[in-house]
Parts: C-alpha cells; structure tokens; sequence
C-alpha cells in the first residue's frame, strides 16, 4: 500500500500506455478534480474507485479530451495529449463509453455503432467490427433497425460500449458501467469486460461498486474530492480498512 | 373534376414543390443546430442574380445556372457559417437573431450597390414555350422548377437519413460533444449542413429566376413564404417542409380559382393559424 506518486502499480503487466500525472480540471471557480495521478500498464484492467463527486467521471472526461485539464500531464502511447480536441484523441485508439452512455437517441442502433467507427482511418473494417460487437452483444444484432431512444437501461449500456469498441481502441474508457442497471445485467456486463481484457483490451474502469470493480481489475485507484489518495493492487485494497473507511465515511 | 380544377391544382403542386426546395434549407439550419437563418431569402435572391448574370454572359438557361447557383450558395453558405455563425452561435440568442439578420441586410443593399434597383426578368422561351399534355396546359419553366423542385427536396431528405453524412450532421444536432468522441468535427458538419441548405437554396433560386421577377428586394418576399412554409411543416422536419409547401401552393392556387387572387393569402393564412392553433409545433415537427 503506498500514495500514488511514488508506486509504480504492483501487478504490472506491461509498459504504462496510459499515464497521468497531478491532474488539475477547474469547471470556472469550481474544482472538478484537484490532483488525480495514475499509471495504466498495456493489458491491463485499472478501476477508479471513489464516492459520488470524487472526481471519477471527470478524471474519464479528462483523459478523453471532452473536458479540459487545467494542470498536469496526461500521456497516452508516450504522447502527451492533455489539451488536445476529443474528436483527435479517439483517433489515437484512445475510446470512451461515458457517463449516461450519450446516445444518439433519434438514430438507430446500427447507425449508432457505424457513427463509432468513424475515427478509424481504415473504414473497411467497419463491417467486420460490426460482426465482432454483434457478436458480443447478440441483443444489439437483434435491435439494430430499433431507435436507440427506444431501449432499456442494459440495451443502452451494450451499444454505449459496442460503440466504442467499434473504433478499434487500444484502450476504452469505461465510467460506471453498472449505474443504474439490475444485477443480472451487470454480471454479464463484467463478464464482457473480462473477455475484452483476454482479448488484449487495455481498460480504465470507473465504479462506484467497489466489490465488482475489484473483482475484475488489476490495479485500483482510490478518488477522494478530486485527489488520487490510495493505490494498490485490487487484493490489497479488497482487503484495505481505509478503503472501506472512505467508502463508509464520505459515500454513504 | 372539371379540367380547369385539375390545371389550377397541378400548377398549385408544382408551385408548392418549389416552396417546399426553397424551405428545406431554412428549415435544415434549424434541425441542425438551432439557428434561424435571417439571411435565407437573400441566400434565393442571390441565387436568382446568379441565375440572371449565368443568362446575360453566357446566355445560358437552367441546365448551367442549376449547377452553377447550387455551387455559388453552397460556397457562400459555408463563408456564412465560418465567418459569422460559428461565433454568434456562442453568444446569446438575441446574437444570433441580429447577426443573421445583419447579415441579410449586407446581402440585400450589396446587392442594390452591386446590380441596382430595377427589377430583372429572364426571357420566357428561356425555359420553352407552353405545351399541352393530357389536356393541361402546362408552363414549362413552372413544370421544370417544379419537378426538379421536388426531386432535390426528396433528395436532400435521403441524403439526411440515408447516408453517413447525414447520420454524423444529425449526431452533431443531437449530442455535439458525443459526436467529438466517435472522432467527429463538429464545426465541419455544421460547415456542411450550411452549405448543404445553402446549396439546396441555390438551386431553389435559380429555378425561381426562370419565372419570377429579381430584385435586391425579392428575398423579403420569398422569406415570409418560407417562415411560414417551415413553421407549418415543423422546424427542423425537411419531410415536413415538404408537405406544408405543396399544401401552401395546393390551397393559394385553388382559393385564388375560387374565390379570386385577392383572398388567396387570406385562406392561406387562415390555414396556417388554424393549423399551429391545433399542432402549435407544426404538422411535422416535434416538441
């Protein structure tokens, strides 16, 4: 167990693809997040663990380009992309499934999926990597004509994630993927996830379950009112007092 | 039916078809990014000297001015957007109303400096001269503007629905910031959803041109028709745009052959208020 700044994580399964450090995000007077550091290696799974308002979405925002960072480093691939447009970052294979999944209600669930392929610069994988999320997530083969604003909570999150894969990512960002969504549906939500992983997916994933995070990822991080306060390996802090004294004082 | 009937609704459709082209751009705008374009009967009223200047030079009718006007507007469609819109758009509403609007007071006294006040006409046999078919008599620059009116007007709403363009502009009307994370620049859909209607109004114009006179003042005209064309269909609803000018033409044509020219407006208007009474978001749009 040791703060962030001078850990390397422990159960370390590559080189860091994605590293950020001592980052700041200002919403105008506000404090987004004050000082979030943290390592992800190649192939690995990282939960952002934290209460309501730590700072775990727009930690996610952040990375993605969708909100700005005031302060601090964010390198993806050892290239610096802080201050960099969304719309550049995903191109880097760098994808985000966000928070309230951000659907395009009045398209279909096919036009959905085709909208995330756009970033790749080869389009003539598109069909195949709509064959490949049809794959994982069947229920989105069988809706794909249907609007996505028709769909329920666990439709919206598949084709949130699906979309996101359909950009080839080298990594996807993942924020609160069982917000909201009955327990069966998470359970084969996470079983996805780990499939992905085996896959060579590289995942960032924040949660505010920390039993269901810890379960799946390698390394974690705690968020605490915007800062990087713990990290470890996800035994660790499964069995950490202080995790569960942060959860219990200031979540609930 | 009596065959002067089924001549005045023919030339009622073939009017409302060109109605319908000339809103569908005005109506795109809105759709796509919440912007009314004050300027849009100018956009018609330049192409419509483009139209006249395609005639006095080259001496050449629709089948160059079409083309040459829709690639015109489409440019000046896209100057608009960059040049203006895209800065007013973070301002105020009340920003955006006065810079559009500011901007269809510089094309109109532009065009007062530019070609003068005299209205202009192009000849008649431009087009062709007017023929029988199945017992109508039918005006051919009327028939033209009409047919290719309604053509471009189905073809802009295929091209909203049924292609990737459309699908990306769309995404950046529903969720501009989603559409940055699918790798999408939203300032070049806007840019393309401007030259698109731009362009689609182009065509409208020089159509028009073929049978209707051209001034620096003609776009006031021809905006009150498209406002009320676009608030009738629904903001926004291109398929709507369409419905609503083909019934405008219908009712403006068969009320001036029932009850005389000088009411035509009055039943028409009447419609209108009586249809926004009853769907105050238009016969197509959405809440």
């Amino acid at each position: 167990m040791s703060s962030p700044q001078n850990a390397a994580p422990q159960a370390s399964v590559g080189a860091p693809l994605l590293s950020v450090t001592n980052l700041e995000v200002r919403y105008g007077d506000l404090i987004g997040v004050a000082d979030v550091s943290l390592v992800v290696p190649k192939g690995s799974v990282v939960a952002l663990l934290g209460s309501n308002g730590a700072g775990k979405t727009t930690t996610l925002n952040a990375i993605a380009g969708i909100v700005p960072a005031s302060k601090g480093k964010i390198e993806f691939e050892g290239q610096a992309i802080a201050g960099q447009p969304a719309y550049a970052i995903v191109r880097k294979g760098l994808a985000l499934s966000p928070e309230g999944w951000r659907l395009f209600v009045q398209q279909t669930v096919e036009a959905n999926l085709l909208l995330g392929a756009t970033p790749l610069a080869d389009k003539s994988q598109a069909p195949h990597l709509l064959q490949k999320v049809y794959a994982i997530f069947p229920r989105l083969a069988e809706r794909r004509l249907q609007r996505a604003g028709t769909m329920s909570g666990g439709e919206r999150q598949m084709l949130a994630v699906g979309r996101a894969l359909m950009s080839a990512p080298h990594m996807l960002l993942l924020d609160e993927p069982s917000l909201g969504l009955a327990p069966a549906i998470v359970e084969s939500m996470y079983e996805t996830f780990q499939k992905l992983h085996k896959d060579g997916l590289t995942i960032l994933l924040a949660e505010q379950s920390v039993d269901l995070a810890l379960e799946v990822s390698d390394t974690a991080y705690v968020l605490q009112v915007g800062k990087s306060v713990l990290s470890g390996s996800a035994r660790e802090l499964a069995n950490n007092a202080e995790v569960q004294r942060i959860y219990l004082g200031a979540g609930h | 039916m009596s065959n002067t009937l089924l001549q005045v609704i023919v030339s009622g459709l073939l009017l409302g078809a060109v109605y319908a082209l000339f809103s569908s751009g005005l109506t795109l705008i809105w759709g796509m990014m919440n912007v009314v374009n004050f300027a849009h009967g100018e956009f018609v009223m330049l192409a419509m000297y483009v139209a006249f200047m395609v005639y006095t030079s080259l001496g050449l009718g629709p089948a160059a001015s079409v083309p040459i006007a829709a690639m015109a507007l489409a440019a000046v469609g896209m100057a608009s957007y960059f040049l203006l819109v895209r800065h007013i758009m973070k301002g105020p509403m009340l920003a955006q109303i006065l810079g559009t609007f500011g901007l269809s007071l510089f094309l109109r006294y532009s065009a007062f400096w530019w070609f003068g006040s005299d209205f202009r006409t192009l000849p008649d046999t431009l087009v062709g001269s007017p023929f029988q078919f199945a017992g109508l008599r039918l005006d051919a620059p009327r028939l033209l503007a009409g047919v290719v009116a309604l053509f471009v007007t189905l073809g802009l709403h295929l091209i909203l629905t049924r292609t990737s363009l459309g699908s990306r502009m769309l995404a950046v009307s529903e969720d501009a910031t989603a559409a940055q994370l699918m790798g999408i620049r939203p300032e070049r859909m806007q840019a393309a959803a401007w030259g698109l209607a731009a362009g689609a109004t182009g065509i409208a114009g020089a159509l028009i041109a073929t049978f209707f006179y051209t001034s620096p003042t003609v776009g006031e005209t021809l905006a009150i028709v498209a406002f009320v064309t676009v608030s009738l269909g629904g903001f926004g609803s291109v398929p709507g745009a369409l419905v609503a000018g083909l019934l405008i033409g219908l009712v403006e044509s068969v009320s001036a052959y029932k009850l005389g020219p000088v009411y035509k407006d009055v039943v028409v208007y009447s419609l209108f208020v009586l249809v926004l009474w009853c769907r105050p978001q238009g016969l197509m749009g959405k809440m």
